[in-house]
């Protein structure tokens, strides 16, 4: 459990990041609050000659919430999700998935730039990104570019952002309606057995949108267009449950691991996705 | 004189036993100021570690170190080869066998240690691992023990003589090569005779699964050879020091006299620091070669994946009884899977421990039990987590073997054991397999317990449930988890209990100060038990001096005296009792001192609390503290200065402590999320010495038992690849998973045991897996389930509710 040899850089400005990210290419990468590459470097299973840590740049923190979105600074960590009564007033779900995610400690240090960069289908907030169909911004060598975060993920570990680029900021349409976050795990800190991210709007007894996106069931999060679908125009009764747990199942591929085999995933991914709409709905 | 204090005051400020004492430990621990072996730092040290073969078996075809060697920092790498000239390649287990300390021509499981890499810091040492060249010819994994009992391949080729004959382990005849020892106990004829006329039987197979101690500390040590003066110094996570002395001195040939074995601050032992560890054998060589001291400390993957893993027992057993519920007749058989090396940690005469106590609280008139261990490509171990030498196994296998045949006789679980419990007026009872119990009160124990959680409502709760989970108003079912344990601790008796010859009794030393302090040697170690804290009180209340003004000191082999070290819950029952029995070696000389100060004869004082007083005459008195000024420093005729005693305590027997546990768990039918809604826990340890530590054990024993009945588990994939080797899958519960537990008690002293104390710090563990397993399994019984393994993790769960139909 002791990493191999490295260089620690730490620049204080985002020029500074990426002229060393290009210096030293595919042997460099950002660290944020190192919760998820630190472990790996331990584990040689990342070999990282130069690291940069990114505490020092400014202009990655800070919650601001306007009249229409949300921007989280990519360096703003899940504790501080947690503390911020604004944001768990305009977008309740962070809160809340935010809170079921490893334990206080790794949410001190934990960010959700480096969350969502990550690529590790176990990690909680893409998923709940891809719910809230937040945008991610990119910058690179050549400038600036919004990525949805519904397009961002290829596979574990692949995502749309190439080595050259740092994101900055997760902005979020200011979700309407009921929200839920269901997570399933084995323990604290351990990643989902199976979680889903329900927001949901109600007209009177009808639902009128909703968007569900699951975590842990593939390579990538899912976002699940079709389960959100068969929701719509019901009154989120079991026949819509049931019809949205089918659609969601289409879209998942779960691995066996651990956590148990696939038929088992696959049965509590049906478990927790109604739960978490029938708590979203009961919020609406 | 008059005496402004009144005697309770007196009782109170000894804080002596039965007070609920603070930890004296604590405040060092508590603001990080622990002595742990990772904080000893000496000049000069360096820092070994392994190459470890990815590999559960291969053969070995070679090693190349050059470019390790070139890394910076890196000053040597060990092999078997460079360790077979000292003879040090292989070494003795404390179960009779060998094992390698280096892989010497190949490797028997994943994690086995191949070379020893020393370097200047840690870092380098990492490197340097990377950079050995190790060319494995792979073999066929074995990792089920069945399998192994069948097959031609050959896992320990040293133990197959020429022709293939199998010549005797140290535990008698080998049926096959693979094959480690059968061990028998009790009568089986009879006992076949019993089960084959009983009007009732029921039969179960059941796995108590691999898992691992897992302390917070790993395991580690600091070697220093001084090459000037021939002292060997080693400081380690040692749970037996003195043991761990002598067989460094019978392995290196270094006069014991030359070696002095220091345990400083240990995070937690729970069985895995028994044994003797290659790194041990590493360190100290590395040391003598460099003339350096050496350091190796485990990281948590070496934790999990190599050092002394627990359990891994096949279990079949029989019960026959009568229809109205007596017992008649038990059988058990158990395939042991020992891994690699047979390493376990018993008494030698007792390769499968005390199994052999698997008739349980019971009466039970006719038994048998039949063990074979076997060799597969699993790490070594099998040592007793938080228990006395696999008694958990024991206990589960009756506790499991009750709840079977309840079902089996449509009979609620709790009655059944009313009716076979062995009675009060039985004790000394010796049950079928030999053991002969010391004390007991089962029938008092059960009824409180059962009073004390409303049993009889919790049925009809559960029945509702039942009920409303038929009629699709709830998707929980709610289990009555039921058990109750009789320990056998405290080894041992040396007529029969030995380790490598090593008799198990333990000693006390005790130097009263001329002011009337004290510090107090013995040969165990607390590994977090807090014995300077109890083992002050046992003396306080002795010998009348305050536990605040006594030291406790253990660890530190040139100061302590002999004893065989703290495990199997024994620190208690036989240090405990020396450091009585030295107490009233000091109490004998203090009376003369104190007749003779006091001008009366010996026999007309007596002992009052914190002095001598005259028969009679209470306001003449002469005090401890007084008492031991006098033995210093007054010419008494006839009477050595000093006041000092010594005592090694051959325990008669063992102590025999019991509990009734009930746990109660809510079960999501679709997620297999258990919830533990309440635990309830009664402990009988005999004498009660601080029964706030004793809450602590309790609560620490509960949840060491939550987690292995709930998840934990060192899991294989079918190439012997460790599946649950970090603390991500290996299940260690946090505050957050952990119930509330009420703990309650009863006291039924031990009639042998000075003071009449039993021991606790495993008896929740051992109580507590089979019941929290039993509680997942009654919520099933309803809808037809009898038995399904450990650990009871989600997907388990769920599949035994799948597997019910409850998902259709
Ligand atoms: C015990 C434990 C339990 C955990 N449990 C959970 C859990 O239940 N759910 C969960 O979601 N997570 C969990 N985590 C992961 C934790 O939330 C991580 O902190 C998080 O995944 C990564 O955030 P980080 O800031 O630590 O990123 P880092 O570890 O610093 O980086 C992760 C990756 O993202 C890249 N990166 C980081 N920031 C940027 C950026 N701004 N731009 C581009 N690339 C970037 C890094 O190069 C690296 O490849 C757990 C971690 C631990 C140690």
């Amino acid at each position: 459990m002791i990493p191999a040899a490295f260089d620690y850089h730490r620049p204080t400005d985002m020029a500074g990041v990426i002229a060393l990210l290009q210096e030293h290419g595919d042997d460099a990468r950002v660290m944020a609050g190192g919760h998820s590459l630190i472990p790996m470097m331990k584990l040689r299973m990342a070999d990282v000659p130069h690291l940069i840590d990114l505490q020092s740049v400014s202009g990655l923190g800070g919650i601001s919430i306007g009249s229409e979105n949300i921007r989280i600074g990519a360096m703003v960590t899940q504790t501080d999700i947690i503390a911020d009564d604004a944001l768990a007033k305009g977008a309740p779900i962070l809160r809340e998935a935010a809170l079921q995610i490893a334990d206080p400690q790794v949410r001190n240090m934990g960010t959700v730039g480096g969350n969502v960069a990550n690529g590790d289908p176990g990690n909680d907030m893409p998923g709940l990104m891809q719910c809230l169909d937040a945008t991610f911004s990119l910058i690179g060598p050549d400038g600036v570019r919004d990525v949805p975060a519904r397009d961002f993920y290829e596979a574990a570990y692949m995502t749309a952002r190439t080595d050259e680029e740092v994101l900055t900021a997760v902005t979020i349409p200011l979700p309407a309606g009921g929200y839920a976050y269901e997570k399933q795990k084995r323990k604290i800190g351990d990643y989902a057995t199976a979680a889903a991210a329900v927001q949901i709007v109600r007209d009177g007894n009808i639902c009128t949108a909703a968007s569900i996106a699951m975590t842990n069931l593939s390579d990538t999060p899912i976002y699940s267009e079709a389960a959100g679908a068969a929701l719509v125009g019901t009154s989120v009764d079991d026949a819509a449950l049931a019809a949205a747990a089918d659609a969601m199942q289409g879209d998942i591929d779960p691995s066996e691991d651990n956590r148990g085999p696939v038929a088992f995933k696959k049965h509590v991914a049906g478990v927790i996705v109604r739960r978490a709409i029938t708590r979203a709905w009961s919020r609406a | 004189m008059k005496d402004e204090v009144t005697r309770d005051e007196r009782v109170a400020n000894l804080k002596g036993m039965g007070c609920s004492r603070k930890r004296v430990e604590d405040a060092r621990f508590t603001q990080g100021k622990g002595n742990y072996v990772d904080d000893i730092k000496l000049d000069g040290m360096l820092f070994g570690d392994f190459v470890r073969t990815p590999y559960a078996h291969a053969r070995i075809v070679s090693i190349n170190t050059e470019e390790a060697l070139k890394v910076p920092g890196v000053l040597a790498v060990l092999t078997a080869a460079d360790l077979e000239p000292l003879g040090l390649h292989w070494m003795p287990t404390l179960a009779g066998d060998k094992q390698m300390v280096l892989a010497d021509g190949k490797v028997l499981f994943q994690g086995q240690e191949v070379a020893f890499v020393v370097a200047e810091d840690r870092y380098a040492a990492a490197d340097g691992i990377e950079l050995v060249e190790v060319e494995y010819e792979e073999l066929p994994v074995i990792v089920d023990p069945f399998e192994a009992l069948q097959s031609d391949v050959v896992l320990r080729e040293d133990l197959v003589g020429e022709g293939g004959t199998l010549p005797d382990g140290a535990h008698g005849p080998r049926k096959h090569h693979n094959h480690i020892f059968r061990w028998e106990a009790g009568d089986r004829d009879p006992t076949a005779q019993v089960i084959a006329e009983a009007e009732v039987v029921a039969e179960e197979s059941m796995y108590y699964h691999r898992t691992h101690p897992c302390p917070l500390e790993t395991c580690g040590c600091v070697a220093s050879m001084d090459k000037v003066n021939g002292k060997l110094t080693l400081w380690g996570t040692f749970q037996a020091p003195h043991a761990i002395r002598t067989v460094v001195s019978l392995i290196s040939g270094i006069e014991e006299h030359n070696i002095r074995v220091i345990s400083p601050d240990i995070g937690g032992g729970f069985g895995n620091k028994v044994g003797a560890y290659p790194g041990y054998v590493c360190s100290v060589v590395a040391s003598i070669v460099t003339g350096k001291p050496v350091k190796w400390i485990e990281d948590r993957m070496d934790n999990l994946m190599t050092t002394a893993f627990a359990r891994d027992y096949h279990m079949t057993g029989k019960i026959a009884a009568t229809r109205e519920g007596k017992i008649t007749g038990l059988q058990c058989h158990v395939t042991a899977d020992h891994g690699g090396f047979d390493a376990c940690a018993d008494p030698t005469k007792f390769p499968a421990g005390f199994m052999n106590i698997c008739t349980g609280s019971y009466d039970i008139p006719t038994a048998y039990l039949e063990v074979d261990g076997v060799y597969t490509n699993k790490a070594p171990g099998g040592v007793s987590y938080r228990c006395s030498f696999r008694v958990t196994e024991a206990v589960y296998f009756i506790e499991r073997m009750i709840e079977v045949l309840a079902i089996e006789l449509n009979m609620d679980a709790a009655e059944l054991r009313r009716i076979n419990f062995i009675k009060k007026e039985q004790f000394p009872y010796t049950a079928a397999l030999g053991w002969e119990y010391d004390s007991g009160d089962y029938h008092t124990a059960w009824d409180k317990a059962l009073k004390a959680v409303d049993y009889e409502g919790l049925r009809a709760e559960q029945a509702q449930r039942v009920a409303d989970f038929k009629a699709g108003k709830t998707r929980s079912l709610m289990g009555i988890g039921l058990s109750f344990f009789t320990e056998i601790v405290g080894a041992g008796p040396v007529k029969n209990c030995d380790i490598l010859g090593l008799g198990m009794f333990d000693s006390c030393e005790i130097r009263i100060h001329p002011t009337g302090s004290a510090i107090a040697r013995l040969g165990t170690i607390s590994q977090g038990q807090g014995h300077a804290t109890t083992f002050a009180q046992i003396l306080a209340s002795e010998i009348g001096l305050p536990a605040d003004s006594i030291t406790i000191e253990e660890g530190d082999t040139d100061t302590a005296p002999y004893g065989l070290g703290t495990y199997g819950s024994r620190s208690t029952p036989v240090a405990g009792a020396a450091t009585a029995m030295a107490g009233r070696k000091i109490r004998a000389k203090a009376q003369m001192i104190a007749a003779y100060l006091l001008e009366v004869h010996d026999n007309d004082v007596e002992f009052d609390v914190d002095r001598f007083v005259v028969k009679g005459a209470p306001e003449k008195f002469k005090t401890m503290k007084e008492i031991a000024f006098a033995a210093y420093n007054q010419a008494i005729p006839g009477i050595e200065p000093g006041l000092e005693a010594v005592s090694y305590y051959d325990p008669p027997n063992m102590t025999y402590p019991f509990g009734a546990y009930v746990c109660v768990m809510d079960i999501d039918v679709d997620t297999g999320v258990p919830d533990i809604r309440r635990f309830y826990a009664l402990d009988d340890c005999g004498t009660r010495i601080n029964p706030m530590i004793i809450e602590g054990q309790v609560h620490g024993g509960l949840t060491e038992a939550l987690a292995v009945s709930l998840g934990q588990e060192i899991a294989y994939d079918d190439m012997g690849n460790v599946k649950t080797g970090t603390l991500m899958d290996f299940f260690l519960p946090t505050a957050w998973e952990v119930p509330n537990y009420e703990t309650d008690h009863t006291v039924t002293p031990s009639p042998h045991h000075p003071i009449g104390a039993k021991g606790v710090g495993e008896s929740p563990h051992v109580g507590g897996v089979p019941c929290f397993s039993n509680a997942v399994q009654d919520a099933f019984r309803p809808f037809g389930n009898r038995h399904t393994n450990m650990p009871h993790d989600h997907w388990r769960i769920w599949k035994t509710a799948h597997d019910l139909g409850l998902h259709d």
